[in-house]
């Protein structure tokens, strides 16, 4: 089976989710360019959306349409050649919705488990949970006689586990796509002992001919991402855990928060991201990684109370951001919560009063914003860094801490062999996190 | 030519803005004001300066396609929603591609020389923002025979362009005539920049000639031989004028010095089935400017300014060409040598032209003699150019569609 028939059948598990709906799209859309070769217009490609939210299903569709037609919209050239030979689509408009007809025909959205069973290749994007994603795939594998591949987007179990647990030696590997996956380049590729070399070399085209970036990450829970995310974190909960001895939390989150945004130049402050990727993800991820972590405690109680006073941060499903450890007005965090009164509290209150506290930014300023493109970045930052090591103010002293935190966290994930090299990890926190450097480097020396 | 009966005069003239990318007012998912906002502005700009709507006689409006793009027909209809004085009127509208605007003025002229008005109220108007530019592309290659739209490029007209200028560059070389194009878009900004109505007004732009030349043509994103910086861009926009006879200049109380006097045009049609009988030459626009000097009776030589239609750079060299400043092939060192430029031997497009002020498609005709009737006129502010004694002429030269329907029309200070 090459790699055109590999496509002909396919299911997505949880298309209708975050990730899995970005994985859909970008399949089908793959598949549908695979149909369009002269020498395939014959034959039916299938790409199953499974899921089992009717509802979820149905927004599917409409983020289908839409992604489809942007992406029909900029590559207009190409496709009037692809059809050249129909004379009777004559104007872009013409050719442009064929092709989004012809993208979304191959998709079937099902939510019975049966329909899996020709396929021949399974995405699967279902939450994290390991148990779950156990039984899905080894019920698919006893009733599919195609000997299907599996590729799953797990964030943070450990693929050998899932591999032994349902019976897919050799047919299964990490196909971990980055947040949105339809715009983030990333993609970790994470193989066990076993994952046959076929199974890599069709992932390998796979991911090129989605443009993606390929980082191997060995198998470990959490894999590169995970593994400097979830630590990282840490390491800003308990800073501001910290400080919250001597001030009010609120300004202590706030703090912290904005010594990762500003001082390390990041692009978000660091309890942003968290409430981004959902503070119940973030939960649950290191309850997945702790057990296979061996000399530390991947667990949160600060996490753990949020979740419990319902305060989960997230998105919801127009893309806008949930209110979490921050509180956000058209997307710009505007009050944070504090657990105890149980309310958020207004940045403009202790704004002024915590800027002065931690201090100016390096002169000449730099901001994530204003340096992400500059192909003279890592010199710019090496001064930066440079001044703010000789500054001797609260916040330049957090962040520096902050930063040497970040490197050991990187050099670790290399030290324990869940990265090859230092250049995964800093290629990792680049391009799936869209840092302006990697952790792995000299600037807090 | 048969000798003008009558003296033909324009003044009065008013432009929106250009409004598209560019613009600090324009964003794409922002609402923006509609067709009738325009016609609207530009119409009652004229006619504050002439005494009003009831000083007006007709009026005429150049649209190319509002039926595609404002989903409007029926234009002549608009006229009276400009100032209910010219409610009951008689109105007309032209069609021509991006030539509209030039035939809205011809039919202006023509209705003071049959002496049935002797005040025309002109409007030439496009609004092109309501669809994204791969569809703008599609109605704009309406300028063109639908029946080869199927093999034509994704942008059509660009692809026409480009085939131009890969012709051009296959005779002369691509890095020469390059050079070129780079000045033309140089000037185009520069000039720009000093017209507060201009699109690339606010450009700020330090190194304009780094950025035309970082970006190389790429057929796989756009079109083979052109980059976005060769190519006008999406506009929104009107402009108006007043056409009147020396009777009208009278009636609506402006001297002949505020007024320029139409001494000489020349109105060009090709089949528009047929291909360009030679890819490096704008023939229609050669006959029409030829016969716009000869009925004029004078040269290029007694012209000061030249408003000419670049839709694309290589129309901009290929002008020059088809005017007679340089011969064959010679265009591109012509202008690289800034013999185009506001301080030049011939300054062209002192506002910006296509490139820089925008390209309102139907409205550009009428853009082009505001401009003419500024310069001549000394109102053109920073934009002004010296215009010398010896010299008070200048040309518009409006184009539709692949050189197909052209109108050049000789201006002379009043």
């Amino acid at each position: 089976m090459n790699y055109e028939e590999r496509l002909k059948n396919v299911t997505v598990l949880g298309a209708a989710g975050k990730m899995g709906s970005g994985i859909l799209l970008l399949t089908a859309v793959e598949m549908a360019d695979i149909s369009l070769k002269p020498e395939n217009r014959t034959k039916t490609y299938v790409l199953n959306a499974m899921d089992v939210s009717h509802e979820g299903l149905a927004g599917l569709l409409k983020y289908l349409k839409v992604q489809v037609l942007k992406i029909a919209e900029k590559k207009t050239v190409l496709l009037r050649k692809i059809y050249a030979d129909r004379t009777d689509l004559i104007e872009n408009k013409d050719i442009i919705d064929q092709y989004v007809f012809d993208v979304i025909n191959i998709v079937r959205p099902v939510t019975k488990l049966e329909a899996t069973y020709d396929s021949n290749l399974i995405f699967e994007a279902v939450s994290e949970n390991k148990d779950l994603k156990v039984k899905l795939l080894s019920q698919i594998d006893s009733n599919n006689p195609n000997d299907p591949w599996y590729f799953t987007n797990t964030s943070s179990v450990p693929i050998n586990v899932v591999e032994k647990e349902a019976g897919l030696e050799g047919r299964i590997l990490g196909f971990h796509f980055y947040n949105p996956p339809a715009i983030q380049k990333l993609v970790e590729l994470i193989v066990t002992d076993k994952t046959k070399k076929e199974v890599v070399e069709f992932a390998k085209t796979y991911a090129k001919n989605l443009r993606k970036i390929i980082v191997p990450s060995n198998d470990f829970a959490g894999f590169i991402g995970n593994g400097h995310f979830m630590r990282d974190a840490l390491h800003a909960i308990t800073e501001a855990e910290a400080l919250a001895k001597d001030m009010p939390f609120v300004e202590a989150v706030y703090m912290v928060n904005k010594v990762a945004q500003e001082f390390l130049v990041r692009p978000m402050g660091i309890f942003q991201l968290i409430d981004y990727v959902g503070i119940d993800v973030v939960q649950f991820i290191m309850k997945v990684m702790n057990p296979f972590v061996k000399d530390e405690e991947l667990h949160s109680s600060l996490l753990d109370k949020m979740i419990e006073l319902g305060v989960k941060g997230g998105q919801k499903s127009n893309g806008s951001q949930k209110d979490g450890f921050l509180k956000y007005e058209k997307g710009q965090p505007v009050a944070i919560f504090d657990p105890d009164k149980k309310e958020y509290i207004p940045i403009s209150e202790f704004k002024d009063k915590c800027d002065k506290k931690l201090g100016p930014i390096p002169e000449p300023k730099l901001s994530w914003k204003s340096i992400i493109r500059r192909p003279d970045k890592d010199v710019l930052l090496k001064d930066f860094f440079k001044t703010m090591k000789t500054m001797k103010t609260f916040g330049a002293e957090l962040a520096v801490k902050y930063g040497k935190r970040s490197n050991e966290i990187g050099k670790k994930l290399v030290a324990d062999n869940v990265a090859n090299n230092e250049n995964d990890v800093n290629t990792v926190m680049l391009t799936g996190f869209f840092h302006a450097y990697g952790p792995v480097n000299t600037f807090f020396d | 030519m048969i000798k003008l009966r009558k003296k033909v005069y324009m003044t009065a003239g008013y432009n929106t803005i250009s409004l598209g990318t560019g613009r600090r007012e324009f964003h794409p998912k922002k609402p923006r004001p509609g067709i009738e906002h325009y016609i609207k502005e530009a119409g009652q700009g004229t006619l504050n300066q002439i005494g009003g709507a009831k000083n007006v006689d007709e009026g005429a409006i150049g649209n190319f396609m509002a039926p595609r793009f404002n989903r409007q027909g029926n234009l002549p209809g608009f006229i009276p929603m400009i100032d209910e004085e010219l409610q009951w009127k008689p109105c007309t509208s032209t069609e021509g591609a991006c030539g509209s605007g030039a035939l809205a003025l011809m039919s202006g002229i023509k209705s003071v020389l049959a002496e049935t008005a002797d005040v025309v109220l002109t409007v030439g108007v496009e609004v092109q923002n309501t669809m994204k530019a791969i569809y703008v592309a599609d109605v704009l290659a309406g300028a063109g025979w639908y029946q080869k739209r199927k093999n034509g490029h994704a942008y059509f007209f660009p692809g026409q362009f480009s085939d131009r200028a890969g012709a051009y560059y296959e005779k002369y070389g691509m890095e020469y005539t390059r050079k070129g194009f780079c000045r033309w878009f140089v000037n185009a900004i520069e000039n720009a920049r000093l017209c507060p109505t201009a699109q690339e007004y606010e450009n700020k732009v330090a190194d304009l000639e780094a950025l035309y030349n970082k970006m190389k043509p790429n057929g796989k994103a756009f079109v083979d031989n052109l980059t976005v910086f060769d190519c006008s861009k999406v506009s929104d926009a009107a402009s108006a004028i007043a056409i009147v006879s020396e009777e009208g200049l009278k009636r609506i109380g402006i001297p002949k010095e505020e007024a320029v006097e139409i001494v000489g045009w020349g109105q060009i049609e090709r089949n528009v089935t047929y291909d360009p009988p030679d890819l490096t030459e704008l023939t229609a626009i050669k006959k029409a400017a030829k016969a716009a000097l000869e009925s004029a009776n004078i040269t290029i030589h007694d012209l000061a300014t030249i408003e000419t239609h670049d839709c694309f750079s290589i129309a901009g060299i290929l002008a020059t060409e088809a005017f007679g400043f340089a011969e064959p092939g010679k265009g591109a060192q012509f202008v690289a040598d800034g013999n185009t430029a506001r301080d030049g031997k011939i300054p062209m497009n002192t506002t910006g032209g296509l490139i820089g002020w925008g390209h309102p498609t139907g409205g550009t005709g009428v853009h082009q003699a505001v401009t003419i009737w500024e310069q001549l006129t000394d109102k053109a502010g920073k934009a002004q150019i010296e215009i010398p004694k010896d010299r008070p002429y200048g040309m518009t030269v409006n184009m539709g569609g692949d050189d197909v329907t052209v109108v050049a029309i000789i201006y002379k200070r009043g």
